[in-house]
């Protein structure tokens, strides 16, 4: 697109995202967020319940317009862009929903290839990169089940095939893990990690499963009360002091995070609720 | 004072919504003109719209036919005008009932499923997924259901018309002993194709509004199962409301 769209700084770097600030009516949600994600690496953004990550996420796709600050991607000035040239940047993209969010009124093999619409491939040359895709995440003879015939975990690698299926060069992951069974959700990390070391696509994935983290991050970076709090390599992570990434690696209840359950004073009791 | 602020918030918001349908009107007419053209969904929403409603449609016109003409009868019989009890009928169907009844029966079958399909997809993300595979969610969803609805529903409204006046035909001649042939005559000697024109021009006005406020309904839901519920709930009573209105302004602007 136009010159004012490009980002000639930072160079280096395939997503950038500067000072930026959201809100939901009143409530700041992000405040003065600055990060950067260097082409071929994987970068993990922590932190809980509410804490703004699928939010974050939402901005740097331009699902979301953010009050204000810089989000580039892949060269493109996101929060500016014009509807078309957002478009040409989603086709380098691949986003995997936290549920999946395959349409339930198409086949798996239709869902997998729906991005490749634009490429005029015939029915049959769709089927088969469905098929290999689906083979990618560990799937087979599911092509004609409708969504609604599969399991969680089967969706969610039904979602990952449906991500990659056009060869993105940026993947980005909304709780890829979350709602699984522990073997399915290092299967799901495995599967990403492939995605990064081998086919060198730089993701940036969502999560608040701290192993998940470990396991996929070069970098990770943890979302507290709408700023990042740290960005740090694993091992770091693992080794910092900061009292209330301690209290989030090793989950604990009680610490500086501000919980939920002190300021509920009085639950009522089983008869209680029945009014 | 409270009824003031609630009087001026509710209008506040009436005008706001006005503004966004108008906004998605026009981004559905600016998709409509964009590349590519996915005419099988059109033809898919066609089906759900014109052809699954046919029977529905029929048989509304045909009751509706029967008792215009055996309250008709009861009060031209007084004038001895039983003849003309098939030009009302014929007149009626085609100006307003035959469009208005078609209008509700489709915004109660098609704009509810429209506004629960598009509201489930918004709170399952499925809107979402279709802009990140680099599809427009409005030329995907909206397109297809504005323009189905434009043009089915006149289609409809001719079925409805048809059926309607045969409706009538069936009364007049087994229970009020007019002729077959003088039934008919009088059913065409007074209907001109401005009566029928009008009436199909009300039926695609009807078949945009209640298309466009299904899908507007459904596609800025924002929560989840309940707040689907109450986007069905506001497609119909917009939908069913604005039709009434509508329909008057058309029938006094062409008066």
């Amino acid at each position: 697109m136009t010159t004012e769209q490009q980002s000639p700084e930072n160079e280096s770097a395939l997503i950038t995202v500067r000072d930026l600030w959201t809100r939901f009516d009143e409530f700041w949600i992000h405040r003065e967020i600055t990060f950067e994600v260097r082409p071929g690496e994987s970068l993990v953004i922590i932190g809980g319940s509410g804490s703004g990550k699928s939010t974050l996420l939402r901005a740097m796709i331009g699902l979301l317009r953010p009050e204000r600050g810089d989000v580039v991607v892949g060269g493109l000035d996101v929060m500016r862009s014009s509807e078309p040239a957002l478009y040409e940047l989603m086709r380098r993209v691949g986003v995997l929903f936290q549920f999946g969010a395959l349409f339930d009124s198409l086949a798996v093999w239709e869902n997998v290839t729906f991005g490749l619409q634009d490429r005029k491939l015939s029915d049959a040359e769709r089927r088969r990169v469905a098929s290999e895709k689906l083979k990618m995440v560990g799937l087979r003879g599911v092509e004609d089940l409708l969504p609604g015939q599969l399991s969680g975990g089967m969706k969610k690698r039904v979602a990952l095939a449906r991500a990659i299926a056009h060869d993105p060069e940026i993947l980005f992951c909304d709780e890829p893990t979350s709602g699984l069974d522990p073997v399915m959700s290092d299967l799901i990390s495995e599967l990403i990690l492939q995605m990064n070391e081998r086919l060198g696509v730089t993701t940036v994935t969502i999560t608040h499963d701290i192993a998940t983290a470990y396991k996929i991050g070069d970098r990770i970076a943890m979302l507290y009360d709408g700023t990042i709090l740290v960005c740090d390599t694993p091992d770091g992570i693992r080794a910092t002091q900061d009292p209330i990434v301690r209290q989030f690696i090793e989950g604990r209840a009680h610490g500086p995070i501000r919980g939920e359950v002190a300021e509920e004073t009085s639950t009522p009791g089983p008869g209680g609720r029945a009014g | 004072m409270g009824w003031v602020g609630w009087i001026g918030n509710r209008t506040l918001k009436g005008i706001g919504e006005c503004g966004r349908v108008s906004e998605l009107l026009l981004d559905t007419v600016r998709w409509t003109l964009r590349r590519p053209v996915r005419f099988h969904l059109f033809v898919q929403q066609c089906l759900h719209v014109g052809v699954y409603s046919i029977p529905v449609v029929l048989i509304t016109g045909a009751f509706t036919g029967m008792v215009l003409a055996l309250q008709t009868a009861s009060a031209f019989r007084l004038f001895g005008a039983e003849s003309l009890v098939a030009s009302v009928v014929s007149l009626s169907m085609a100006r307003e009932l035959g469009p208005v009844l078609t209008g509700l029966m489709v915004a109660g079958r098609v704009g509810s499923a429209m506004a629960a399909e598009l509201g489930t997809m918004r709170v399952t993300e499925q809107i979402d997924a279709l802009h990140t595979l680099a599809t427009n969610p409005v030329q995907y969803l909206v397109v297809p259901r504005v323009w189905a609805g434009m043009i089915m529903l006149p289609c409809l409204v001719i079925f409805s018309d048809i059926i309607g006046i045969f409706g009538g035909r069936v009364v007049a001649v087994g229970v009020l002993g007019t002729s077959p042939a003088t039934y008919f005559k009088r059913s065409v000697q007074y209907l001109d194709a401005a009566d029928v024109g009008l009436g199909l021009l009300k039926a695609a006005l009807f078949g945009l509004t209640l298309a466009l406020v299904g899908c507007y309904q459904g596609y800025t839901v924002r929560g989840g199962a309940r707040e689907v519920g109450f986007a069905v709930n506001r497609a119909v009573v917009v939908s069913i409301a604005l039709i009434l209105v509508l329909n008057y302004l058309v029938t006094a602007f062409f008066f």
